[in-house]
């Protein structure tokens, strides 16, 4: 519940202010029964029709009164609720933007996007109701009591007697219904697990005509979500009738004890009427009680969520120098005795060591799962290392603050992100970077001849990943990205695969010409793509077989060669 | 009549309220062993529980008396009401968990219904619905639906047997009195109906907010490792903060609006009693005084009074309700009728009458004339002629669009050409049924896919029964079986959505390892290495020579290197085949083929 002290401590005061309308809306309607009661009691022995109709007046003002202010207060609370998960979903955002790979990689993209989408919603939604509903109820309760205490105090101890089985049902129910409403959305998630992963391999199974198996694998899912659904009901459904109940007890208690002081001439029959009233007043209430437990369970678990988020520390932080001192050398990149592992178990990278001079490129060339994208992942510090250092002109990337270390880069990976905008904008990627430089960086990416071609030109829209430009044509965009902020060191990891060769070649060559001072990563599967690099280091299960020249590992590393002669004819068509 | 006449006459008809109705009444009968009990228990639980204030009136006249209190009267009704309001408790707590299992029961029916239903679907419905709007189908309209039967549907009920009820009561109770709500009735429903049609369409806008609010958090978190590699986070923050502003504004909106409904609607019921007292008090004043006679019509006591305000507390509720209530049920029609649209889909053409089992005898395919389209005005195969001879391989090149994939589309029957015919074995291949059919055919697709499971299911799934030592025969044949035992949880380990444990090239390896331990006799290979680099690839290379040997084999590679040995390779242009021929016959043509070849070496 930290989150929402957090976040409401802005609007406490126009909290107050609501909450004081609130208040004041309430208590005009405490005052209906109480007035009625009067009524009956007094104005009518007075025999005189226009004192009923003031005082019918009166109950009608107040009437109007509780409306208005609870109109009032309820735009106040939508206000302040609206401003509250503004600047929540806000901070999440930022937040998971921010998250190292780890962190990602842990929550899974998919939960950080409910995060964002539906736990923000429900707190929203949350604090909104919370303000309207959860302030009404503890002031009818309390002013009511406080009213028929004044009424008559004897009879509002059956009032009285009633609340602890009311906190203990309240209680009771919320505390077992909390986690049972937990329960139901983790299956309503695997539910829709089975029904995403099924439109997705729709052709898969058909092929394979397991729709049979699948419709087994969907049933029970179904049986187990419908089975949470029912314990929870079955709790949850609890709550209406033994409020009501115990309401009506309480109006029977009163009935019942009001009749030996009627006749002893201790009360009289319109208090017990008001008293009914108020006790069908604060039965409402406290109905809206139990609804604001069900909602808190919801929102209870989506704020835990959301800060769990929020509340993670940062590993990747900037070190100090003292820790991390700087190194003198003459290379551009340094790759000092690496080793890193993702889980911790078996190493990824063992004792990996290169170096590369300003202006100067390097391929790494490895298979699938050998670690290749690792050593980027390293480089652009989305992982810390487990021994061993990187440096970028002699200093330790760990004691590099971000902004400054990643203006360094220009990447491009494999898969990467494209998004629903313009060409230029993906280029430009909201950096402050020309048209002219998203022209030039397009034109070395070889990418300015298909765009010219498209009618509205850089304005071509791109859907969502890009998916409306080809393979090559996506590779060459991204390309565009990495080279328009003319970064000090290029990386591309896989990003020209789908480049038919004689592409692939020009790019190289453009490359080369405006290259000058950058130095260049270049990650590949082809040999074409890493042969012309100063030094070509060789990976295979995470440690250099080979590092050289072309000429030297051809000579020298079997594997190399191995590749390298397999692809004699690996030309792509597209 | 048109085609397209007759559809929209038919979405008409099934889009009609009552139409909806009635198909969402037949789920309810169908369960009227639940449902006729739960009517009973409604009208049994709102009787009792009206007998209550009755019974409290007469208590209160009984302790009014002017003979001085009525104990046993006052005693006598105490016990009534008691008796009344247990009864009524326990009652509608049964009725809530029979209405519960009532909706949970049709809500699994309608998504087993809609699940199954999507299994039977053409191909061609997947591509044209986005995943995500299927998916809130079946979850969030269902579940729309569901709440309205399990709570609305009772809250009808009840609804209508307390309105009738407290006005039967209140016109026993006092006849003019009931005068007060001919006049605030009709204004609450006029103001909630005028409120609603104001506010709904804020309600609209800010859904569509809040959809593209998600959207953009979900496609900038996609690209989440890209934003940090360029340092962006404050600047895509600062534009998901222009959306998350409009959303809020939107939601702020029709909150403010939304704001005035229950207050007013509570201002009319206060309104109501107001009146009831002024007209009450008078007539009581006139009563006491004795100025109308007892029994009379304008005859009330006390009690009468406490009766009648707690009636017309109960009256006015569901009159107020109303607009809610109807706006759910609007809500839940509306995603009925999305349902039911999924259920009334075309489901793939059935298999012709007497169509057999396919009984591969020779494994020989062969396309003759083959034109299809997926839309009538857009061809994508414009006369496609080819033979696939028995055992032998043959390779389908051409640029993106050729119709590449739409080939292996029609080979698995997931379409039926439009016109031509295909070929197997000399049969025309609509007269098998598409179960033996793609039975007969194992299939590696571009886009890997794996479900969440262990990778040992993942691996069976290739074929129902498979043996473990079938898996772990498969995965080595594979290549993938040292990797699987690296890893910690070994055949065991679940893959899940983001897994960073496995890579892509080794979810193709493991789709691959599934297609080995499939045993069909033709195979088709659409990019199937093309996740997984040249030096894995020719290690696997090694055992999918050996899949291939004796089995007939279609295979779609842009990789030149892959499909050099095969014994026919077709280019694909346009949806027309442009030329074909071996490696050698190609390259001596000096058509296409070789230009393409050629230049990998420039």
């Amino acid at each position: 519940m930290g989150l929402f002290k957090k976040y409401l401590k802005p609007f406490f005061g126009r909290m107050a202010i609501g909450f004081a309308i609130k208040v004041a809306g309430t208590l005009a309607e405490l005052m209906l029964p109480y007035i009625l009661t009067h009524i009956l009691k007094k104005v009518v022995l007075n025999e005189n029709i226009y004192e009923i109709i003031l005082w019918g007046g009166i109950m009608i003002f107040f009437s109007a009164m509780a409306c208005v202010c609870n109109i009032v207060a309820n735009r106040m609370a939508a206000k302040v609720s609206k401003n509250f998960a503004q600047s929540v979903r806000q901070d999440l955002f930022i937040k998971t933007l921010r998250l190292s790979a780890v962190q990602t990689d842990d929550f899974t993209i998919p939960s950080l996007e409910s995060r964002i989408t539906t736990d923000t919603y429900n707190v929203h939604h949350f604090t909104n109701m919370m303000q309207r509903l959860g302030v009404r109820a503890p002031i009818m309760l309390i002013g009511g009591l406080a009213i028929t205490l004044f009424m008559d105090a004897y009879l509002s101890l059956a009032m009285i007697a009633l609340l602890p089985f009311i906190f203990v049902t309240v209680f009771f129910i919320s505390r077992k219904g909390v986690p049972l409403y937990a329960k139901v959305q983790k299956s309503v998630d695997g539910m829709i697990r089975v029904v995403r992963e099924d439109l997705q391999g729709i052709r898969v199974i058909k092929a394979l005509s397991r729709t049979d198996y699948e419709h087994k694998r969907y049933d029970r899912v179904n049986k187990n979500l419908i089975r949470d659904e029912i314990h929870a009901g079955m709790i949850m459904g609890t709550v209406n009738p033994i409020m009501t109940l115990l309401m009506n007890v309480g109006i029977v208690a009163v009935i019942a004890l009001s009749a030996s002081r009627v006749s002893k001439n201790l009360s009289d029959p319109e208090t017990v009427i008001a008293f009914m009233q108020y006790f069908t007043l604060i039965s409402m209430a406290m109905m809206s009680v139990t609804r604001m437990f069900v909602m808190y369970t919801k929102s209870a678990a989506s704020a835990g969520r959301i800060s769990e988020i929020l509340q993670c520390e940062d590993p990747i932080s900037v070190k100090s120098k003292e820790q991390y001192p700087d190194i003198s050398t003459d290379a551009h990149i340094m790759f000092d005795n690496v080793s890193f592992s993702y889980k911790g178990k078996k190493n990824n990278l063992s004792n990996i060591s290169f170096s590369v001079k300003k202006g100067g490129s390097v391929g790494i060339i490895g298979a699938t799962g050998s670690g290749k994208s690792t050593i980027v992942k390293l480089l652009l510090r989305f992982y810390d290392t487990d021994s061993g250092n990187i440096y970028i002109n002699g200093e330790n990337i760990r004691t590099i603050d971000k902004p400054r270390l990643y203006k360094m880069f220009g990447s491009c990976q494999q898969n990467d992100f494209l998004y629903a905008d313009t060409i230029e904008e993906n280029i430009k990627f909201g950096r402050d970077v020309s048209f002219e430089q998203v022209v030039k960086a397009a034109r070395i990416a070889q990418a300015d001849d298909f765009i010219n071609a498209f009618p509205e030109g850089y304005n071509h829209m791109l859907s969502p990943h890009g998916t409306n430009i080809s393979g090559g044509q996506k590779q060459r965009v991204l390309m565009s990205r990495a080279l328009a902020a003319r970064p000090d060191i290029l990386i591309l990891d896989d990003s020209s695969s789908a480049l038919d060769y004689r592409t692939d070649a020009m790019l190289r060559i453009a490359l080369a010409e405006n290259l000058e001072d950058m130095t260049l990563v270049t990650i590949a599967q082809r040999v074409s793509s890493v042969k012309d690099s100063d030094v070509i280091i060789v990976i295979d299960e995470g440690e250099i077989i080979g590092a050289g020249t072309h000429d030297y590992l051809l000579e020298y590393c079997q594997p190399y060669k191995e590749i390298s002669d397999s692809q004699m004819g690996g030309a792509f068509i597209d | 009549m048109t085609d397209k006449e007759q559809n929209i006459k038919s979405n008409e008809e099934r889009k009609s309220v009552k139409g909806i109705l009635f198909r969402l009444c037949g789920y309810v009968f169908k369960h009227w062993y639940l449902f006729i009990p739960a009517v009973l228990l409604t009208l049994l639980a709102n009787q009792l529980s009206l007998l209550g204030p009755k019974y409290s009136g007469q208590a209160i006249d009984a302790i009014t008396l002017a003979t001085g209190v009525d104990f046993d009267s006052v005693s006598g009704n105490v016990i009534k009401m008691l008796i009344c309001y247990v009864l009524s408790a326990i009652m509608s707590y049964l009725l809530a968990v029979i209405m519960m299992y009532m909706s949970q029961k049709i809500v699994y029916t309608m998504r087993k219904q809609v699940f199954e239903k999507l299994t039977t679907l053409p191909i061609g419905y997947f591509d044209n619905h986005p995943t995500g709007d299927i998916i809130s189908h079946i979850s969030y309209d269902i579940d729309t639906i569901n709440s309205t039967l399990s709570h609305d549907l009772v809250q009808v009920m009840t609804s209508l047997y307390t309105v009738l009820g407290s006005l039967i009561f209140m016109w026993n109770i006092s006849k003019p009195m009931i005068l007060i709500f001919v006049i605030t009735v009709p204004a609450a429903i006029l103001f909630t109906r005028y409120r609603s049609k104001k506010v709904k369409p804020l309600f609209k806008l800010r859904a569509k907010k809040l959809g593209e609010l998600n959207g953009y958090a979900e496609e900038m978190l996609s690209g989440c490792r890209t934003i940090q590699a360029y340092e962006r986070e404050n600047e895509i923050g600062g534009r998901f903060d222009t959306r998350n502003e409009d959303a809020m504004d939107a939601y702020y909106n029709a909150d403010y609006y939304g704001a005035t409904l229950g207050p007013s609607v509570n201002f009319i019921n206060n309104l109501s009693i107001s009146l009831v007292m002024i007209l009450g008090g008078i007539l009581y004043m006139l009563s006491q005084s004795g100025a109308v006679k007892v029994g009379g019509m304008f005859f009330i006591t006390l009690g009468g009074i406490a009766q009648f305000v707690q009636y017309s507390r109960k009256f006015a509720g569901p009159i107020n309700e109303f607009a809610n209530i109807l706006h759910e049920f609007q809500s839940a029609f509306s995603a009925a009728d999305r349902v039911f649209k999924i259920l009334d889909e075309n489901p793939e053409k059935e298999d012709i009458e007497g169509a057999v089992d396919l009984k591969l005898t020779k494994g020989c395919v062969e396309f003759s004339d083959v034109v299809f389209g997926y839309t009538p005005t857009k061809r994508i195969l414009k006369g496609i002629s080819m033979v696939a001879d028995p055992g032998k391989t043959i390779a389908i090149v051409g640029p993106t669009g050729a119709g590449k994939t739409t080939i292996i589309s029609l080979l698995m029957r997931f379409y039926d050409p439009d016109s031509g015919v295909i070929t197997i074995d000399g049969d025309d291949a609509s007269c098998f049924t598409r179960k033996s059919l793609r039975s007969a055919y194992t299939m590696v697709l571009q886009d890997t896919w794996l479900f969440y499971g262990t990778i040992y299911d993942n691996i069976a799934y290739g074929r129902e029964g498979a043996s473990e030592e079938e898996v772990i025969l498969a995965a080595k044949a594979a290549k993938i079986h040292n990797f699987i035992e690296s890893l910690p949880d070994g055949y065991n380990t679940v893959i899940s959505d983001d897994g960073i444990n496995i890579s892509k090239g080794q979810k193709q390896l493991i789709t691959i390892a599934r297609a080995m331990i499939s045993d069909s006799p033709m195979l088709i290979l659409d990019e199937a290495t093309s996740n997984v680099d040249s030096r894995t690839e020719i290690q696997i290379q090694e055992a999918m020579n050996e899949l291939m040997r004796g089995r007939t084999c279609f295979i779609i590679a842009h990789r030149l290197s892959t499909i050099q040995n095969c014994d026919k390779i077709i280019v694909l242009q346009n949806g027309v085949i442009t030329e074909f021929g071996t490696h050698d016959e190609l390259m001596s043509k000096g058509g296409f083929y070789s230009t393409l070849y050629n230049s990998q070496f420039s």
